[in-house]
């Protein structure tokens, strides 16, 4: 495969991966500011921190509130992760591969892409966010269903997935950190009222509210959702379940290729090293650490990955 | 579709028949579902110069155009005798220039004519093949086809040929039981034997191809992809491409592997900046070296283009005189060449009936149609030909055929041309049975150009 096709495949994971993020972050945040309490702004505040472009949001100096920042997270061109601009990339590198697609894949991709350019047409009429979330989601699955599907398990398969589950690595430990440090205002107790909704809020965007009722059974405590979103590996976004998955997809490459290269053993060290942990040793060391400490490492595997294919 | 005494050609009759059954509003209906669906697919072309012009789809008309067998077989040899002269122009035009010698066509329109590429006279492209892949612009008229204009630089449109007959197919699969049409899926086979033909020699195993594009935003990238995508080999840029040792190879996640053919979608001048515009990042440095040492094969071959040249058009019937000792067997529209004193002259006493063309110019661009222009027009026209007499040509408007059309609600004739596609080898050209036809959608247009607001039919040619 070409270098630069298996590129385009990775980072068109990561921005179908990201827009999905970004409607969710947009979800939670309206479910927040449905509950009663001091600060309506806070879940729009938090949506930006956890997009990971807090300090572009920032430049602009406006206040962050629902219209500010639903737009600044869906439709505004100027962020590089806004849902906008990951379908514009996302499509842009779809049909730099179109030959490395199959024929449904490219389809729900443009269709989604079609659409929203629709929308953004008619500028006179307020964009119907929950609408656009719901259909961004919908749209993804689609993207996802059809790769699931219809594409060949070989390379364009796999560094779709390595994409996306990257991405989705980096999402979760972002959206943890973020929530537990700003979260909560000042006075309100860890484990009251609010705090309770606000997590509940952040469990519902990843859709995993049940699953945590299920493997738990009791009322929602952080450090049971931090063991939930990091360590069960049978939960599809945590980051257990995701760097198990990029050292497979890397293992069937490796499989292909007939090369071990940094990118393979990085991975495997990840997971690894999940696979060993429990809550407990994660807490004694500081949840934020760990998260930095492991978005950084995300960060230098999809590093790895981009030098041992040579992209 | 009518001939001259007003009936319903046979190879029509069929077509006739169906088209009176068909409900109008059951017809415009199947018309927008094939729209939506090119659209979906991706089917784009994008116009330049144009705001928005990323996300174009040609009009599709669903009628199709249909040509009979007997009318393709003439088709077919006078393609193949045209082909092969110019191929072999080219050679000669390359190497001993003997038709210059021989006076028959003047030296300057050949030599200093901006297509001419001195670096070819070093090259030999493998079996004297230097337009592999050509496609020739067709009219109809009461006397037959004549020939419009030779398009062997790469010429564009296969994937709507294709696309057109996939969407005939799905819409109304019953006509194609009525109808014996010859299908034009062999176009996808004559590229592939062909890549493997020209392959340099001395490959071991396959030849490994690809297709080397200016990137996705080139208007006709969609066709790009889905070439490569059909023949299976990789769609590349020139930065996936490098050139080490005189041999050229492609950056993979394997590490690099060495490229034997490339089909070029990419013009001369971008080829390679060490031979040609040293300020391109389209092409790939070295590449031409490559080509010279025999370890490449580029399809098509640089410098063709001064056999396409409309200055040259005019000439294609006495080049076929000269290398094949044939009479052309389709013929060229008649043609006056400006930079002769006689034929300005006529030129410029009869521009109201005349189509007046610029030789360097192309898609529909930069012409005068005579009768549908204002005295203003003409006038101003007129002054452009006299200050460049050599830049244009001139051709009588012809009684171009039409072909039923889905206009609004209704349907109505409109002008068609037709482009037919060929494959040229050493062993052999082989033309598709079909073509790309071009319709003018506004009333009385003679402009077919998709950038012009032309569309496109299905072309069938009858078993």
């Amino acid at each position: 495969m070409l270098s630069r096709t298996a590129n385009s495949l990775f980072w068109l994971g990561r921005h179908v991966e990201r827009a999905d993020f970004m409607a969710r972050l947009m979800e939670a945040a309206i479910r927040f500011e449905a509950l009663p309490q001091p600060d309506p702004e806070s879940g729009w505040k938090s949506a930006v921190a956890s997009s990971g472009t807090g300090a572009l949001f920032k430049t602009y100096g406006v206040p962050a509130n629902r219209d500010t920042v639903s737009h600044f997270l869906a439709l505004d061109p100027n962020n590089p992760s806004s849902i906008r601009c990951c379908l514009d990339k996302a499509r842009n590198d779809a049909r730099v591969v179109r030959t490395a697609l199959t024929r449904e894949t490219f389809e729900s991709l443009n269709q989604s892409w079609i659409e929203l350019q629709e929308r953004l047409k008619q500028v006179e009429r307020p964009v119907d966010m929950q609408m656009l979330i719901e259909r961004v989601k919908q749209e993804v699955r689609n993207f996802e269903g059809s790769i699931w599907r219809t594409l060949v398990r070989s390379e364009n398969f796999w560094f779709i997935r390595l994409g996306e589950v990257i991405e989705r690595a980096d999402n979760t430990a972002r959206l943890l950190d973020v929530k537990y440090h700003t979260l909560l205002p000042e006075g309100e107790d860890v484990g009251g009222a609010l705090d309770q909704a606000q997590w509940t809020a952040v469990l519902r965007s990843v859709s995993a509210v049940t699953a945590y009722r299920h493997i738990y059974r009791q009322n929602l405590k952080p450090w049971l959702i931090a063991d939930l979103l990091i360590l069960k590996e049978e939960i599809p976004r945590s980051l257990a379940h995701c760097m198990d998955v990029a050292s497979e997809y890397l293992h069937d490459l490796r499989a292909q290729h007939g090369r071990v290269g940094p990118a393979d053993r990085l991975a495997r060290r990840m997971s690894d090293n999940l696979a060993g942990l429990t809550i407990d040793d994660i807490y004694a060391d500081g949840l934020h650490e760990f998260l930095q400490t492991f978005i950084s490492d995300n960060n230098r595997l999809s590093r790895e990955i981009a030098q041992q294919f040579s992209f | 579709m009518r001939g001259e005494d007003g009936n319903v050609r046979s190879a029509y009759q069929h077509l006739e028949t169906w088209l009176g059954e068909m409900p109008v509003d059951e017809l415009a209906r199947r018309h927008a579902a094939a729209e939506l669906a090119f659209r979906r697919l991706g089917i784009t072309f994008a116009v330049y110069g144009e705001e928005d012009a990323d996300e174009k789809i040609i009009p599709f008309d669903v009628i199709p155009r249909v040509v009979t067998g007997e009318e393709f077989d003439g088709i077919e040899k006078g393609v193949v005798q045209r082909i092969d002269a110019l191929n072999q122009f080219l050679t000669d035009i390359y190497g001993k220039r003997e038709i210059l010698k021989a006076g028959i066509i003047p030296p300057e329109l050949v030599l200093a004519n901006p297509q001419f590429q001195p670096v070819m006279t070093r090259i030999k492209p493998p079996g004297g093949i230097y337009s592999h892949i050509s496609g020739i612009d067709m009219v109809r008229t009461s006397e037959g086809f004549f020939v419009l204009e030779d398009n062997l630089r790469t010429p564009s449109g296969v994937a709507y040929m294709l696309e057109n007959r996939e969407a005939m197919l799905r819409l109304f699969p019953t006509l194609f039981q009525q109808h014996k049409v010859r299908p034009v899926e062999i176009y996808i086979d004559h590229l592939q034997d062909m890549m493997r033909e020209v392959a340099p020699r001395g490959v071991r195993g396959d030849p490994l191809g690809v297709i080397l594009t200016p990137g996705p935003l080139n208007s006709a990238y969609y066709e790009h992809s889905f070439l490569a995508d059909r023949l299976g080999i990789e769609l590349v840029e020139g930065s996936d491409l490098f050139a080490e040792d005189r041999m050229i190879f492609m950056r993979t996640t394997e590490g690099p592997r060495q490229v034997d053919v490339i089909y070029r979608r990419i013009d001369d001048d971008f080829l390679d900046p060490l031979s040609f515009r040293p300020d391109t990042i389209l092409g790939v440095a070295g590449l031409m070296d490559a080509y010279e040492a025999g370890n490449v094969t580029i399809v098509n071959a640089p410098g063709g283009g001064v056999a396409d040249d409309k200055a040259i058009y005019s000439y294609v019937p006495d080049i076929i005189k000269f290398y094949t000792g044939e009479d052309a067997i389709l013929d060229n529209v008649q043609t006056f060449r400006c930079r002769e004193k006689d034929a300005l002259n006529y030129t410029l006493e009869n521009l109201a009936d005349l189509v007046v063309k610029r030789v360097d110019a192309s898609g529909g661009y930069g012409m005068l149609i005579g009768p549908q222009a204002t005295k203003a027009e003409i006038e101003e026209f007129a002054l452009r030909i006299k200050d460049d007499p050599e830049g244009y040509i001139a051709q009588p408007t012809l009684a171009l055929s039409t072909c039923p059309t889905v206009a609004g609600k209704n349907i109505a004739e409109r002008h068609v041309d037709l482009r037919a596609f060929a494959v040229s080898s050493p062993e052999a050209t082989r033309v598709v049975p079909g073509g790309l036809t071009r319709v003018a959608l506004k009333e009385g247009s003679l402009v077919v150009n998709s950038s012009q607001g032309g569309g496109t039919k299905d072309s069938w040619v009858l078993a």
